[in-house]
């Protein structure tokens, strides 16, 4: 549904993204995960057919964003990072407005089942500018969702949203992304895992890693610093756990808890955790830390560049 | 042809929710009319010595010109230069519609609010007509009105292409200004002082006052016809290239 082939962009002097070649299945919900100033919006732009690349070409729904890029925009829906809205019409104005440009045949009829999607059926008479943030981010999918795209595209959807909207926001995606093909950007690692069906991990403009959210936990393990806390000082205990087989980088922190990682693929908390016990301390905590996006980075390119 | 319908039906509308646009209807009207009032009373008490001719609908469509000279760049200032601030303009160029559909939808709706303005216009020269004996000459009512709606067609044309260029509403109204008062009359200047010949007749072709006015006294050309309907297409073919160029950054 979505096939970039060599992406590049360059603003003036300063390339955002370089050499981009990935694809998207039907029906596959893929994700963009990177930090800010990673390319993902960029990206984004372009398969819309907001701004040209400056190498490389794509392929939208079948067609070429380039030679034929209205046909690519009629059967793309699209949630720019900034959702756009005109806080002075109200939420059935600008939905009808959205619906008249994308040449809905019952644009009406359209605008109620886009409202019902996203549950805000009983706002369509209220003025935009009053709208809540989660509510707006819902107006904003609820658009790019109107006319019933083969392919959406979602900038950071939960970007900005408090705990409650984030969830909902991200179990209607789950809903749409069951029958439709969905590329979302997001800097949250937990967010690309739950929703989506493979992530390409972006990062200053280039694809560093592609992997299911699966696979990309296997090789995330022991990416991961552990924490060990005890009743008491840890502080002879150090010895003990640094002796097991794959633990390393133990030390001490200035709290009194132990801090670890372990090699990839082998998950040595069962044995530190029994080895805590027959030294005769009391266990009280055993706690993974997630890591940056820079450090996943990290991990991600070291193993690339080991298995080459 | 059905996105532009949609774009300028929306502007359409977005005027008579904007204060802005009420106060150019108000300050329009208030001003033509007080106008028309102080003409006729004056030509009235001329009248108690002799009989002046009566004034023609000219004394409406004048008024009209110069204040569309200050009220255009204040009806296109938002049009694109909005979108862009707002991030709306992201939504409307991946909508399937073509660059020149959103400038000249653009361009409609505020040409539509200026046909309004100039339709309730008409009740002053069907009070003239009332007032004056044989009624007013049907001719010059219906070319100055010609001259008027063609003028605000480039005025407005202009106004949206300068709109398309800045992100800033203010910014676009004093660039607009500027450069319909240079088209208005800047460039008549060089006709005081060069000597009749051909330079001087191109800066007479090229200006819009000198053929307003010709226009009002009920002169209207083939020539002047083109000239407006091009300047009007110039303008919205600039404005394209504008939204163009706003892709390629
Ligand atoms: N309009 C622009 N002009 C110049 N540089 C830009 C522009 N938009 C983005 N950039 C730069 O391109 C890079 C990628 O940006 P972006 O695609 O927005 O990343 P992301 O969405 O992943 O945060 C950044 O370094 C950013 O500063
Ligand atoms: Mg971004």
């Amino acid at each position: 549904m979505i096939q970039a082939i060599g992406l590049t962009k360059d603003y003036g002097a300063r390339r955002a993204i370089e050499n981009l070649t990935f694809e998207a299945r039907q029906g596959e919900v893929v994700g963009f995960l990177g930090p800010n100033g990673a390319g993902k919006t960029t990206t984004m732009r372009i398969l819309t057919g907001y701004m040209p690349p400056t190498y490389g070409t794509a392929k939208v729904a079948g067609f070429d964003i380039l030679e034929e890029s209205i046909e690519v925009r009629r059967r793309v829906g699209y949630l720019p990072e900034t959702v756009p809205l005109y806080p002075d019409m109200t939420v059935f104005e600008y939905l009808k407005f959205m619906a008249d440009l994308r040449h809905a045949p019952n644009a009406e009829d359209m605008v109620d089942d886009a409202l019902a999607l996203v549950g805000m059926e009983d706002r369509a008479d209220g003025y935009i500018s009053n709208l809540s943030k989660g509510m707006r981010q819902r107006i904003g999918l609820a658009q790019a969702l109107l006319h019933k795209p083969e392919v959406l595209i979602l900038d950071e959807p939960t970007i900005g949203l408090d705990p409650a909207q984030v969830v909902e926001v991200r179990s209607i995606i789950r809903e749409i992304g069951k029958e439709r093909t969905i590329l979302l950007s997001t800097h949250i690692l937990s967010e690309a895992q739950q929703l989506c069906d493979r992530v390409l991990i972006i990062n200053k403009g280039r694809i560093v890693a592609e992997d299911t959210p699966e696979n990309l936990q296997a090789r995330l393990v022991g990416a991961e610093r552990v924490i060990l806390r005890v009743r008491g000082e840890a502080d002879d205990l150090a010895p003990v756990i640094a002796k097991i087989k794959g633990v390393r980088d133990v030390d001490i922190q200035p709290d009194g808890t132990l801090a670890f990682q372990f090699a990839p693929n082998v998950d040595v908390r069962p044995e530190v955790a029994r080895a805590a016990v027959k030294a005769g301390y009391d266990l009280l905590e055993l706690r993974p830390v997630g890591l940056s996006l820079e450090e996943i980075f990290l991990q991600l390119t070291q193993e690339t560049a080991k298995e080459k | 042809m059905r996105n532009i319908w949609t774009i300028a039906r929306r502007e359409y509308r977005q005027y008579f929710i904007s204060p802005i646009a009420y106060i150019i209807a108000l300050a329009t009207l208030l001003w033509v009319g007080i106008y028309f009032v102080v003409v006729i009373n004056y030509v009235a008490a001329q009248a108690y010595y002799y009989a002046p001719p009566a004034p023609g609908v000219s004394i409406v469509i004048g008024q009209m010109a110069t204040i569309f000279l200050l009220a255009s760049p204040a009806l296109t200032m938002r049009l694109l230069a909005d979108e862009q601030r707002m991030g709306t303009m992201e939504l409307l160029l991946t909508t399937p519609m073509h660059d020149w559909e959103l400038v000249v939808g653009k361009w409609l709706g505020s040409f539509l609010f200026a046909l309004t303005l100039i339709g309730v216009s008409l009740i002053y020269p069907l009070v003239l007509h009332t007032m004056t004996t044989g009624g007013i000459d049907q001719g010059l009512l219906l070319s100055g009105y010609v001259a008027i709606i063609l003028l605000s067609a480039v005025f407005l044309a202009i106004g949206t292409a300068i709109s398309a260029l800045f992100s800033n509403q203010f910014a676009a109204f004093f660039a607009t200004l500027a450069i319909l008062l240079a088209l208005w009359w800047l460039i008549s200047l060089p006709t005081y002082v060069l000597p009749p010949g051909t330079i001087s007749d191109i800066f007479n072709y090229l200006t819009l006052n000198g053929r307003f006015n010709a226009m009002l006294d009920g002169v209207i050309t083939n020539a002047d016809i083109v000239y407006h309907l091009s300047l009007t297409a110039l303008g919205l073919f600039l404005g394209t290239v504008a939204v163009e160029m706003r892709r390629w950054r």
